[in-house]
């Protein structure tokens, strides 16, 4: 199984310029630098997102793609072409934000018109493509209304009219999700998806919220301070985070720290600081300090057949009907989470239970909170990045 | 727990602060203007119809009405294009400090009115600075007639309502989320396209919302004409003035105070029918 996790590249897999291209671009706001040598190509049509907590620099990238903020150092392309002296209302993208920003005082029509009127699109043809567009996203027939008449998730969705109707290059969305509430988020993400992958659309989605992140993309950076934490398809972000702060920043990961006890060049005893030992496959010198990162989902409790076992004190259960979230204390002041099916009894609370998980199920990080390789069997889903998308690539 | 009484009673003291000062004088002075006018200072109280007989059909009053509409409006017209300036770079400013800026605008309400008016004669007037710097330049051989006419008025007049425009219009540009002109460019707008399509159209509010106040306080003042102003240039305000203090002919004075007080309501009113009026409060601070 050896490289099998090449992206797929949608449609355009001839195409060899990327959408979008960053080399090493810094933005810094003052003396305050949110974005640090950043480099990053976007194939053409692929869904990209830019994942981060508030303040990482995913937002500030996203404007300085439509020219809303300037950089301090590198360049940006857009569709092979340099933008970096590009003003904003010649760049062609399409924006959509948080808050919708509609024009009120603009009948749907006229919002969604907008860009086209700009383009010096005839009559005939803006009418044309305003209603196609109001097609796309379900709301036929509301070009009269006001957008104060719109709910919320009408509005976004009108707001994705707007920014697709006059098909630009790029489609930036920055956390157009978050002012919806929970149900729409949901159905929101969904039709996003569709509308992108129908119109084959570059899309580029900002979010701080994981499982946006990887339901929609089909490749997430991962940011922290500024700088990238990894690339990497939904899947390889998730099951091989590059650090701990993606291991941790997605699906919060258990970190247990720990050093090698021994290692016969295939399997490697690794000491947790917890009091425990674990096995992993991976050939380690003794004595080197390491961080066994293990998802909730891979930790069975109870009764378990093969793999590492731990043992510990249940702190507290939650019981959710097909599945059960447990905190367990394995000692040394370690408490780890477990969301495991639940297949016997529930295990309550002081309980004593054994953990188990898959030695191929986590991964190594060392000293300063980075992935260590595998063993080769494994590699497959360790590389960071695919070819298509990989910084700085040829 | 919602007490109806508790609730009139804490309403109460406004209430009748405002019956017994505002509503109650109107009304005195509506009553006055059925009284019968005998001679300075002394009038009947047998109701009759003169007063109002002698104000609709005296063309020498339409004229004062119709002449102090036209100040006003022309006052306010010059306020909302010399305030919007000011108001958008307030607005616009990436100045750190701009509560400073703000701060300028209501410096002048330190000094008091009538003072900031009497300054004038000393800028505009025969020996005023402007007057006296230009002869010494020898640009001009005798002094220019400055003071004492309608420009003048107009003039002390913006003085003391340019600050009420800019914050009407200031207030109403900051309400503007600036996203939209963000939006506004992306989708292919020019930075002048994009004020046209987006800051000015929402920021029209506040500028009406200046407009009238400027009109209504330009059209009710008589302190600016009476100091600036030579008795051509006396507006409806001066001339009741004149009918109460100068003549004593209350029930005239009592009349011609209730059509101002009407004509000027008239226009408050239209303006709450379509703007409403919270934005003039908005823009006074509230």
């Amino acid at each position: 199984m050896a490289d099998t996790n090449q992206t797929p590249r949608p449609e355009t897999a001839g195409e060899t310029r990327p959408a979008v291209e960053f080399r090493d671009i810094s933005i810094a706001y003052g003396s305050f630098v949110a974005v640090r040598d950043f480099s990053l190509a976007i194939a053409k049509g692929s869904f990209v997102t830019l994942l981060g907590p508030s303040g990482c620099g995913k937002t500030t990238i996203l404007r300085s793609i439509a020219g809303l903020v300037d950089i301090s150092a590198g360049q940006i392309s857009i569709g092979g072409k340099r933008v970096d002296d590009v003003p904003i209302y010649k760049r062609n993208i399409g924006l959509v934000f948080q808050s919708y920003a509609l024009f009120p005082h603009k009948n749907v029509f006229d919002n969604v018109a907008f860009g086209l009127k700009y383009r010096n699109v005839p009559k005939p043809e803006i009418a044309r493509k305003v209603a196609q567009a109001l097609e796309m996203v379900r709301l036929p027939g509301s070009e009269r209304k006001l957008p104060s008449q719109l709910s919320g998730g009408q509005q976004q969705r009108i707001a994705l009219a707007r920014a697709i109707v006059f098909e630009p290059e790029v489609l930036l969305l920055d956390e157009p999700l978050s002012a919806l509430d929970a149900n729409m988020r949901e159905e929101m993400r969904v039709e996003i998806k569709k509308i992108q992958k129908a119109t084959g659309i570059t899309a580029i989605f900002v979010t701080h919220d994981q499982e946006e992140a990887l339901s929609m993309s089909d490749q997430i950076v991962v940011m922290n301070a500024g700088r990238m934490e990894q690339i990497g398809s939904p899947e390889q972000v998730y099951e091989a985070p590059a650090t701990g702060f993606v291991a941790d920043f997605l699906g919060k990961a258990n970190m247990l720290p720990g050093i090698v006890s021994s290692s016969d060049g295939a399997r490697t005893t690794i000491a947790l600081a917890a009091g425990q030992t674990v096995s992993v496959a991976a050939a380690l010198p003794p004595g080197r300090a390491v961080t066994v990162v293990v998802r909730p989902q891979k930790l069975s409790v109870g009764a378990v057949p093969s793999g590492n076992r731990l043992t510990g004190r249940v702190v507290s259960t939650s019981y959710l009907g097909g599945n059960a979230i447990y905190e367990i204390d394995i000692g040394g002041g370690t408490t780890i989470r477990a969301n495991t099916q639940i297949s016997g009894p529930v295990a309550a609370e002081g309980q004593t239970v054994e953990l188990a998980f898959d030695a191929a199920a986590c991964v190594l990080l060392d000293e300063h909170g980075q992935r260590i390789p595998v063993l080769p069997g494994r590699q497959s889903n360790a590389k960071t990045s695919s070819a298509s998308t990989s910084p700085r690539q040829q | 727990m919602y007490n109806p009484r508790l609730a009139w009673m804490l309403v109460a003291p406004a209430l009748l602060l405002l019956v017994f000062f505002l509503l109650l004088p109107i009304a005195v002075m509506a009553v006055y203007t059925f009284f019968t006018f005998i001679t300075a200072g002394v009038e009947a109280s047998t109701l009759t119809l003169a007063n109002w007989h002698e104000f609709l059909t005296d063309g020498y009053y339409h004229g004062f009405l119709l002449k102090t509409i036209r100040v006003g409006a022309l006052t306010a017209a010059i306020c909302g294009v010399l305030g919007y300036f000011p108001a958008y770079f307030i607005w616009a400013t990436t100045f750190k400090h701009k509560w400073l800026l703000l701060l300028l605008l209501i410096v002048p309400f330190w000094i008091s009115f009538t003072i900031r008016t009497f300054s004038w004669i000393h800028i505009l007037g025969e020996q005023g600075v402007i007057n006296v710097t230009l002869l010494k330049l020898g640009l001009i051989n005798a002094p220019l007639q400055m003071l004492y006419t309608e420009g003048a008025v107009i003039m002390g007049l913006l003085h003391f309502l340019l600050p009420y425009m800019i914050l009407n219009v200031y207030v109403s540009l900051e309400s503007i989320d600036r996203t939209l002109i963000s939006a506004a460019r992306s989708m292919g707008c020019t930075s002048a396209q994009a004020f046209r399509e987006v800051t000015l159209p929402l920021s029209l509010p506040g500028l009406a919302a200046g407009l009238l106040l400027c009109f209504v306080l330009a059209a009710g003042s008589y302190v600016t004409p009476q100091l600036l102003g030579s008795g051509r240039d006396a507006l409806f305000g001066n001339l009741i003035y004149d009918t109460i203090m100068g003549q004593l002919n209350w029930p005239m004075g009592a009349t011609l105070s209730i059509v101002l007080f009407v004509i000027l309501g008239f226009f408050a009113a239209i303006y709450t029918r379509y703007m409403g009026m919270s934005q003039i409060v908005k823009g006074l601070g509230g």
